[in-house]
């Protein structure tokens, strides 16, 4: 366990610095910002001091140093456009964002779980057929396209729901939540369901395909023997089984939810990090686009990492079969 | 097992057209790709032909007339443009793109996953491992880093399409590839001396390619769909030639003013498309697919 431990943790640290690598090249050959940061009257010596000021002018394994060194003391460069440190301002969207995130997993996992039981039990039903065929279109839907429609629908046509912003927030524990809030629920319903659409989709096909392959085993069969009443059967027997592999895409699925979230942001104006990087991509803004990239980067590692020691703890043959070509 | 004087190909159409709900996909799909195809000669107008847009008759709802006496089925948008046409021709981009893009990425997946399956060791670690790290990112997240790094245009978003794609198909030929490996054909073919090459691509490939047909069309619909929802986000195609994404993009500005056409139906068109491609694809995956027989 150790030794497994200890090789993907290194493995872990290799992709970062593989990542910044490509993030910092990439990023840093492209376009010129002094074109856009400077005054287009200013002249050469104005703007030469602006390169200089902004150390753009040293050779790119020097600035790829300055950069790693700022890295890991948590200082990626300030921003071009705001002026204050990217990472700060990074973090201060990150709890908007993962607000969003985490109501989006609530909402996948509380809908997701029991339409997809059901689905897996009455599997020709109407009903469980309805369930299915409305998960194929879930999957099949464009995020951005399901948000137009539901701002098309609830706050045009109907004018329910607000289609931008968080609304009024809170302070919890030093953070501004909108969940607490009337209001700020009302902002957050539509881009939090939005975001769960492809997750709920398939924690329904997960399930259903699950609960069909437990009730064929042979220890539901002996629990139905038993005369065990058909819920706990369900709940106990069933259930319980197929959480392993639910909780495991859970996990994975979480940095999914980021990521995508960068669409579900821009769509509903959420102030959050994602709708940052797409403005900063925008405007040339580097530094934050670095951090953003890093910050993100780091956050997938780590529940790749931690997904992965769960699933060795659960299921021993991953470790066991360990070695290079392990994992598939 | 059904007659053997029934040629493969038409048993194949038959268990495809055992489903009702394939057919209709695949009927979609055909028309879709008409359109896209024959898109020059069915518009009402050519959209990117600046002389023929006027301003004066933008942003009209759809059935509306222009001042030219012109009817405009699906309305117009904000610079006059027909929408019905501006449509047909996004989805011309839209498929072309996708296609394109999953074309090239099928070859590079194809090679590699080859090798991989073929000469094993560190150079099927190595291939593997960096598919590997690729596939634990969402599509998006790595189009996205991309298209920041690489900047705009159709031709940085095809490359951020194909590099978010070859992953996929590395992995199911290499799985298949690795299945055929130890099948006599390919001992027989290495005892005729046979070079390497022509093992891997005259022998092996045929027989890797049912998983990977299937892989192929869900992923086009991916690809579109990206490409979609990177226009959306104003990472992708230049405005000058819109593909469907784009087109819902530029009608987002109008839609809080209830002028919903802009955006809805290049939004319709591209969840027909990708449900008809996702419809022939389930029932294609059932139909090649050797263990679902009987």
């Amino acid at each position: 366990m150790l030794a497994y431990t200890i090789r993907r943790l290194f493995q872990s640290g290799f992709v970062l610095v593989v990542m910044s690598l490509l993030v910092f090249a990439g990023v840093y050959a492209i376009g010129n910002p002094i074109e856009l940061l400077v005054n287009p009257q200013a002249d050469e010596v104005e703007k030469l001091r602006a390169t200089v000021a902004l150390g753009l002018d040293k050779p790119l394994y020097e600035q790829y140093i300055v950069f790693l060194k700022g890295a890991v003391t948590g200082d990626l460069g300030k921003s071009f456009v705001f002026g204050t440190p990217a990472l700060t301002l990074i973090l201060s969207k990150l709890p908007a964002t993962l607000e969003l995130a985490f109501c989006a997993l609530f909402i996948a996992v509380c809908l997701g779980i029991p339409l997809g039981l059901y689905a897996g039990l009455k599997p020709d039903g109407v009903i469980g057929r309805s369930i299915m065929a409305g998960s194929i279109v879930g999957f099949s839907l464009p995020t951005f396209w399901v948000g137009l429609v539901l701002i098309m629908f609830f706050s045009v046509h109907l004018g329910w729901l607000p289609s931008n912003g968080r609304g009024e927030t809170v302070s919890v524990l030093g953070l501004q939540v909108s969940f607490l809030t009337w209001d700020g629920l009302t902002h957050l319903f539509m881009p939090a369901f939005n975001l769960a659409l492809l997750k709920l989709s398939l924690l329904i096909r997960l399930t259903r395909a699950g609960t069909r392959e437990a009730l064929l085993q042979d220890y539901v069969k002996f629990a139905r023997a038993k005369g065990l009443p058909a819920g706990r059967v369900i709940g106990v027997h069933v259930l319980k089984n197929i959480m392993i592999p639910i909780v495991t895409v859970i996990g994975l699925e979480f940095g999914g939810l980021i990521a995508f979230s960068i669409i579900t942001e821009t769509i509903f104006a959420w102030p959050g990090s994602g709708k940052l990087l797409i403005d900063s991509i925008n405007q040339l803004d580097r530094p934050v686009i670095v951090s953003y990239l890093m910050v993100i980067v780091f956050v997938f590692i780590v529940i790749n990492f931690v997904v992965d020691m769960v699933y060795s703890v659960l299921d021993p043959r991953v470790r066991l079969g360990g070695g290079a070509g392990g994992g598939h | 097992m059904s007659a053997a004087a029934e040629s493969p190909l038409k048993q194949l159409w038959g268990e495809f057209a055992a489903s009702k709900l394939a057919l209709v996909g695949l009927a979609l799909l055909v028309s879709v790709v008409m359109i896209a195809v024959f898109a020059p000669l069915i518009s009402p107008q050519n959209p990117y032909d600046l002389a023929q847009l006027d301003v004066m008759s933008g942003k009209l709802a759809p059935g509306e007339q222009a001042m030219s006496g012109k009817t405009h089925l699906l309305g117009t948008d904000d610079q006059g443009r027909d929408m019905l046409s501006g449509i047909f021709y996004g989805l011309r981009i839209s498929l072309g793109v996708g296609v394109v893009s999953t074309v090239i990425a099928l070859v590079i997946g194809l090679f590699f996953g080859l090798i991989a399956a073929y000469f094993g060791g560190w150079v099927d670690t190595l291939i593997m491992r960096i598919v590997d790290i690729q596939l634990s990112f969402p599509a998006i997240l790595i189009a996205l880093i991309l298209l920041a790094l690489l900047g705009q245009g159709a031709d940085k978003i095809v490359i951020a399409l194909i590099t978010v794609q070859w992953a996929y198909y590395a992995r199911t030929v290499r799985a298949s590839a690795l299945v055929e490996k130890q099948k006599e054909y390919i001992e027989a073919a290495q005892v005729l001396a046979l070079s390497k090459a022509r093992i891997l691509f005259r022998h092996m490939l045929p027989n890797c390619l049912p998983p990977l047909i299937v892989v192929a069309t869900v992923q086009v619909a991916h690809a579109i769909s990206l490409e979609a929802t990177l226009s959306f986000l104003g990472l992708g195609l230049p405005i000058t030639e819109p593909s469907l994404g784009l087109l819902i993009s530029n009608g987002f500005t109008y839609l809080m003013s209830g002028k919903y056409w802009i955006s809805f139906y290049p939004g319709l068109a591209l969840l027909i498309t990708i449900v008809a491609i996702n419809l022939v694809a389930d029932q294609l995956r059932d139909v090649l697919n050797p263990r679902l027989k009987k």
